[in-house]
């Protein structure tokens, strides 16, 4: 096949080029993890699974995994209760100030991790808090709430307004409407916004090292192994499962967000 | 201002209800009253305030002056929800999370009448519509006219005293639009309900309504029966409207003995009978109309009518069943639009080629 279709030769050359140098290493993380070696380099010496016997007994592991759960859940639901909110807010109703204020919601989606984290930790201990997995939340909710609002707006700005005042013109009030339209009809775009939370929270690093106090939450905790050679082809097994089900979390967002476009009647598109 | 009311009782009424969003009155002073069982049409071009008057009386919004009674009971402060109005939307407003029945039905799960009484009225409200079996269907299976019919049935299992409906038929195709007209009044007619229709649609007003409200600018310019609206139309833009008029400037010479005698460019001297002049004489120069269809070819030499000027065919535009000439009348300023049925032996004549015209002052009007 001649280029013409694609675009000339090179272009699909660096988009191939692109592709490898953002994922190949990623590859590399199942590879060592079954790989019988304490040693991360090539050649490969054997496949072995004792690299996930071996997390599976790790107690400290199975505390930060717990940690990091408590948070991921917690997170996620209150960002994207709070994304309701505010996405519902903008989508419906024109009120003084409400571009800056969204503007100022989506902000963190920009800001340097570490800002936001170092400046966390200086106001939160002014305040005179002590550092617990509740202060990683609340770090966490500032990062996933303007995820939540940018894939709940979709789902309301894509509902066709009539359909609220249909419900209300056949006898329901405005809670009942909520409860029989609106809220089935952005159901999709709520889980998809809980497992993109969940997702973010889970991985998280920055903010949470700087805000957890005792217990550390599974990016800490990995973080922490990785000083001793000896653990990183643990450390490799337990990236290797956290890839994993980030991919099945992301896939199940994406098919959400999609079936809440189809029912809504709006066209696709990428988040 | 013609008010041909139908008999019966008021079942609407507008006492001088206002608009406003922000400086702009969309809605300047309108009062009517809408009779019980009547098809009502709101009929005025984009931006006239017909929707915006649907939707006050819907609830979805509360005037800012002026008041609305439904059935004698005053509606400031009553929601949506608590009205006994029921609308089909223009977008139809279909929930897409539902099959054909539970849209139908999402109204009567407040009224609590059991689950058989509740299956039973959708099963007859979708037979009103022509749906009868599609109960179970997607709602995103369904065709822009089977839609159409789902927001009826959804409206009228309510059994409201009042269906609005919110220009219905222009999303669908010609064809099916006309059918839908005629099955809407058919639909209307059954069941009795009041009827208000919102259309910019002049001709699809004419067909289904007992009266009119042709608004413009926010306000009712006439409000009558189809054929007083065409027939007596008030003013110019009513009469520009509602089909094709030919207007021609005229100048008022005398009044005596309930006639007015006009000098009218391209037509000349004539009496009208002041009931042609709806709109009063206002002034001596004035505007004459006359419709198409009352201008009369007179093809042979022993064709003989009232009045009768000649002029020359500018224009010939061929329909099938009918033609439609301009022809240029001496002193008038404009081309005259003449519409002939094309009956048999009848020719069509080419631009260039003269023609007699002829009229009977009957079907003159008179306007301000």
């Amino acid at each position: 096949m001649s280029g013409r279709r694609g675009g000339p030769g090179w272009l699909r050359g660096y988009a191939i080029g692109y592709l490898v140098f953002l994922y190949a290493p990623v590859f590399l993380l199942p590879i060592f993890a079954f790989n019988d070696s304490a040693i991360i380099a090539f050649p490969l010496r054997g496949f072995t699974t004792a690299n996930f016997e071996q997390l599976w007994a790790t107690e400290a592991m199975h505390g930060a995994l717990a940690n990091s759960l408590k948070v991921a859940v917690a997170a996620s639901v209150i960002s994207t209760l709070l994304g309701i909110c505010a996405a519902r807010a903008s989508a419906r109703y024109e009120f003084p100030g409400r571009r800056p204020i969204i503007g100022f919601i989506m902000l963190p989606l920009v800001l340097p991790e570490i800002i936001v984290a170092v400046a966390l930790l200086v106001v939160l201990v002014q305040l005179g808090f002590s550092l617990s997995l509740w202060t990683v939340v609340l770090g966490h909710v500032l990062i996933c709430t303007p995820f939540s609002i940018a894939v709940l707006s979709s789902a309301f700005l894509n509902m066709d307004r009539s359909l609220e005042e249909a419900s209300q013109d056949l006898g329901e009030g405005r809670v009942m409407t909520f409860l029989r339209v609106t809220l089935p009809l952005v159901a999709p775009g709520i889980v998809a916004s809980l497992l993109i939370g969940f997702t973010i929270s889970l991985d998280e690093f920055i903010i949470a090292f700087f805000l957890t106090g005792t217990e550390p939450t599974l990016p800490v905790y990995i973080w922490s192994q990785l000083r001793f050679t000896a653990k990183l082809p643990g450390v490799m097994a337990l990236g290797c499962m956290l890839l994993l089900l980030s991919l099945a979390l992301l896939g199940a967002a994406e098919y959400f967000r999609r079936r809440s476009a189809r029912q809504t009647g709006s066209t696709g598109g990428y988040l | 201002m013609t008010d041909d009311r139908t008999r019966g009782r008021a079942l609407i009424t507008l006492d001088r209800v206002e608009k406003r969003f922000g400086e702009v009155a969309a809605l300047d002073g309108v009062s009517a009253e809408i009779m019980e069982g009547e098809f009502f049409s709101l009929l005025g071009p984009s931006g006239c305030g017909k929707t915006t008057l649907l939707r006050l009386i819907a609830g979805f919004d509360e005037p800012t002056r002026g008041t609305i009674a439904i059935d004698g009971k005053p509606m400031a402060g009553v929601p949506a929800n608590l009205r006994p109005t029921n609308m089909v939307f223009q977008s139809y407003a279909i929930f897409p999370h539902l099959d054909v029945a539970q849209n139908v039905a999402y109204g009567l799960r407040r009224l609590r009448l059991g689950r058989e009484e509740t299956a039973r009225r959708v099963t007859e409200a979708l037979g009103m519509v022509d749906l009868a079996g599609y109960g179970k269907r997607a709602a995103h299976a369904l065709s822009g006219g089977q839609r159409q019919r789902v927001a009826l049935a959804r409206a009228l299992v309510m059994r409201p005293r009042v269906l609005l409906l919110d220009e219905p038929l222009s999303a669908l195709d010609k064809k099916l639009r006309e059918q839908m007209q005629v099955e809407l009044r058919r639909l209307q007619r059954a069941v009795g309900i009041t009827f208000i229709l919102v259309t910019h649609d002049q001709e699809e007003a004419l067909i289904m309504s007992d009266r009119i409200a042709v608004m413009f600018d926010g306000q009712i310019a006439q409000l009558a029966s189809p054929e007083t609206l065409y027939r007596r139309p008030v003013n110019r833009r009513v009469a520009s409207f509602i089909g094709v008029m030919n207007f021609f400037e005229a100048q008022v010479t005398g009044e005596a003995a309930g006639l007015i005698e006009l000098d009218v460019a391209g037509l000349g001297r004539i009496a009208i009978p002041a009931e042609q002049a709806p709109g009063g004489v206002n002034g001596a120069s004035v505007s004459v109309g006359i419709r198409p269809e009352m201008l009369t070819l007179l093809f042979s030499e022993s064709d003989r009518a009232e009045h009768e000027v000649s002029g020359e065919v500018v224009d010939a535009v061929y329909y099938g069943d009918m033609t439609y000439y301009d022809l240029r009348l001496p002193g008038a300023a404009r081309p005259a639009t003449v519409s002939m049925r094309n009956t048999a032996g009848r020719p069509i004549l080419r631009p260039g080629e003269r023609a007699r015209v002829g009229w009977g002052r009957e079907s003159l009007i008179l306007l301000a």
